[in-house]
């Protein structure tokens, strides 16, 4: 299901601050938690040359796993909802730009300042 | 009831009711061929190279619409097979591919004939399973059938590491044969939407592609064209959807269509385009095609709608059950104007095919075929300019009677293609049209043809070159020729006989038309070898990055 925005974001995740104008947003993925899971959906955005400019994974339970990918809002993100969505270990593909905030906050941890 | 994994596959693939599978032994899928060779419900055909396990099951799987079976070992035999698997993936043909891995604990140590099957196949399959016990087998091999034929349908892959084939699991329970999931049905709004943009349309055109085939929804679109008045036209993937000779049909689209099919095809106000994904040879540059229409796409896959074109009513659902719902909401209409103009257009710029009744020319080999046999055979082609010509012209008559490969255009396909819809289909005779430079891509699998007897008529057009890359060459580089004529002139029919399979060659009868009915009247494997002139040109074309209606070649008033 493409579901509308009805998931609580993330404890930790900035309710404020929503980061509009980056030409971002973030694509929320319930996924199966198995081995093959990530190469499947990160081998789907590489071979259609669509960028992600980062990505978070993590289990949540019941044999789930949460997929945050941050990726450019441009007009192929559609196609690419589609596409993600007929991987058959793909439960829910959802976007939701307010999620960038976390990707910000990694970005101090990882230690790069934005500037390149 | 215990059982080893591998014999658990087995017992799986017969309550499937799988009862012919292809591949090659070796040494990661042992324990597979041992439980199969136990199997009196299953027949398996030992092919030459993986690749040919691969096509043959495709074969199976396009004659019959069933999901075919393949079989390799792990390493080369994976990396063999991977070319058929893809070529399934572009041409939504269903397949299960169970491949032999090395042993678990041995995966990811580099160990002999390892390869990491799973990540490789994960872009050219549908889906794809490492099964890591045999218990898992239990859901792995029905759910592999399942997807295969669901929706849009495709080519699963099943990696099972050799412990895991050797492995007891209790079997006391089976589960049920995996299934297509139930039709997908459109959402009726949306139907209802794209009805009404029908009854609109002045000049409403319908274009169906290989999941009218998939569906069996040629019927349905036939009636649906009579009902709106509207001409049919035909992707690559989509001959045979209706009879080639339907007063409506207007014959293949796209890079290599008639003139008259790519000009009425862009004077449509209304294009319905049913099991099709708007692909580069068809359309031709795709912000030129039918710019002016208003455009309705049905296909269960959602991600084609608005992918290349964006439809102003796409409807989501399977082909038959949209077309079928569409019906009764389309208004009977009589377009004569529109019908008028088409067949004008027909006639002004009709398909050229130069010495159509002489078989020793490349369009004669193809249309006395067509015209020597009675519609009930299965027409299998390579690729090349054979394949082309075949689809211009051949006198299609119905649904699966038309195999190729399509969307990867893979040289090499038409042997044990030919081969697998022979097997399949025993009651029906198989042509397969090739080019000496795709036979010779899967030659070895003439040993195939003559162990299993199947009655496959290979008619092969020799023109001592790669003639489609020739023409491009031609076309797009000047003329200037390189790597792409064959110096070596094998003599094809003692090739053949050298098989033990039964040869003719059409340059050295005095007969050539009878020699050729000859040939196709004989019951088994026979090949037909016919020279063919090199500098004889596939038209028309559509140039790279040009629009359909900028056609090169094939006007009515040249004669090669």
């Amino acid at each position: 299901m493409f579901a509308p925005d009805s998931r609580p974001a993330p404890a930790d995740a900035p309710n404020t601050a929503v980061p509009q104008d980056t030409g971002f947003t973030v694509l929320d993925l319930i996924v199966s938690n198995h081995p093959g899971v990530m190469s499947h959906v990160c081998g789907l955005f590489s071979r259609r040359a669509f960028n992600v400019e980062a990505i978070l994974c993590m289990p949540v339970g019941d044999g789930l796993s949460r997929i945050l990918l941050l990726v450019p809002s441009e007009e192929r993100l559609t196609q690419m909802i589609a596409q993600a969505m007929k991987l058959r270990d793909v439960h829910e593909v959802r976007t939701d730009a307010s999620l960038a905030g976390i990707f910000d906050r990694l970005r101090k941890v990882v230690g790069w300042n934005g500037v390149s | 009831m215990h059982l080893t994994g591998a014999q658990l596959t087995v017992r799986l693939l017969e309550r499937q009711g799988i009862s012919l599978v292809a591949g090659i032994p070796g040494g990661a899928n042992l324990p597979l061929y041992d439980a199969l060779s136990q199997s009196r419900a299953i027949r398996h055909v030992l092919t030459r190279h993986e690749q040919g396990a691969g096509f043959l099951a495709q074969g199976m799987a396009r004659a019959t619409g069933k999901t075919g079976v393949c079989i390799a070992t792990s390493g080369p035999g994976v990396t063999n097979l991977l070319t058929a698997v893809a070529d399934a993936k572009l041409d939504s043909v269903p397949m299960v591919c169970l491949t032999g891995q090395v042993a678990s604990p041995l995966i990811g140590t580099d160990a002999f004939q390892e390869v990491d099957t799973y990540g490789m196949s994960i872009p050219i399959t549908k889906h794809n399973f490492l099964a890591r016990s045999a218990e898992e087998l239990l859901f792995i091999i029905p759910e592999a059938f399942r997807i295969a034929a669901s929706g849009r349908p495709g080519p699963v892959l099943v990696d099972i590491p050799r412990d895991v084939q050797l492995q007891m699991v209790d079997a006391t329970v089976l589960p049920e044969p995996g299934r297509a999931d139930t039709p997908l049905l459109p959402d009726p709004a949306e139907v209802a939407r794209a009805a009404r943009m029908i009854n609109e349309a002045e000049r409403p055109l319908l274009c169906l592609g290989g999941g009218v085939i998939h569906a069996g929804a040629g019927g349905a679109a036939l009636q649906l064209a009579r009902r709106a008045d509207m001409p049919v036209a035909a992707t690559f993937m989509g001959l045979g959807a209706v009879p080639t000779d339907d007063p409506r049909y207007l014959g293949m689209l796209g890079m290599h269509g008639a003139r008259a099919t790519n000009y009425v095809v862009a004077e449509c106000d209304c294009l319905i385009v049913a099991g099709a994904r708007f692909d580069d040879r068809a359309t031709g540059r795709a912000d030129s095609f039918c710019r002016d229409a208003r455009v309705i796409h049905v296909d269960v896959d959602q991600a084609e709608l608005n992918k290349i074109r964006c439809a102003d009513a796409p409807l989501r659902g399977d082909v038959l059950a949209t077309l079928s719902a569409l019906l009764p909401l389309v208004e009977e209409r009589d377009h004569a104007a529109w019908i008028g103009r088409v067949e004008e257009l027909k006639s002004e710029h009709p398909l050229v095919a130069p010495g159509a009744q002489d078989p020793r020319t490349p369009y004669g080999l193809v249309a006395c075929t067509g015209d020597l046999l009675d519609g009930s055979e299965i027409v299998v082609t390579d690729v090349g300019q054979h394949q082309m010509r075949t689809a211009q012209i051949y006198p299609f008559r119905r649904p699966r009677q038309w195999i190729s490969s399509g969307g990867l255009g893979t040289m090499g396909f038409g042997l044990p293609a030919a081969i697998g819809a022979a097997l399949a289909e025993p009651g029906r005779k198989v042509v397969c049209f090739s080019g000496d430079g795709s036979l010779l891509m899967n030659l070895q699998e003439l040993a195939t043809a003559a162990e299993t007897g199947a009655n496959v008529t290979i008619i092969l057009a020799n023109n001592q070159s790669l003639g489609l890359v020739r023409q491009l060459q031609d076309m797009l580089f000047e003329g200037r020729r390189y790597a792409t004529s064959f110096t070596c002139a094998p003599d094809f029919a003692a090739i053949a006989r050298g098989f033990g399979i039964k040869a003719f060659d059409l340059s050295l009868s005095h007969d050539p038309l009878q020699t050729l009915r000859t040939a196709l009247d004989y019951p088994g494997p026979v090949l037909v070898n016919a020279p063919v002139s090199a500098d004889a040109p596939v038209y028309p074309m559509v140039p790279p990055g040009a629009a359909n209606t900028e056609m090169i070649g094939g006007e009515r008033h040249v004669r090669a």
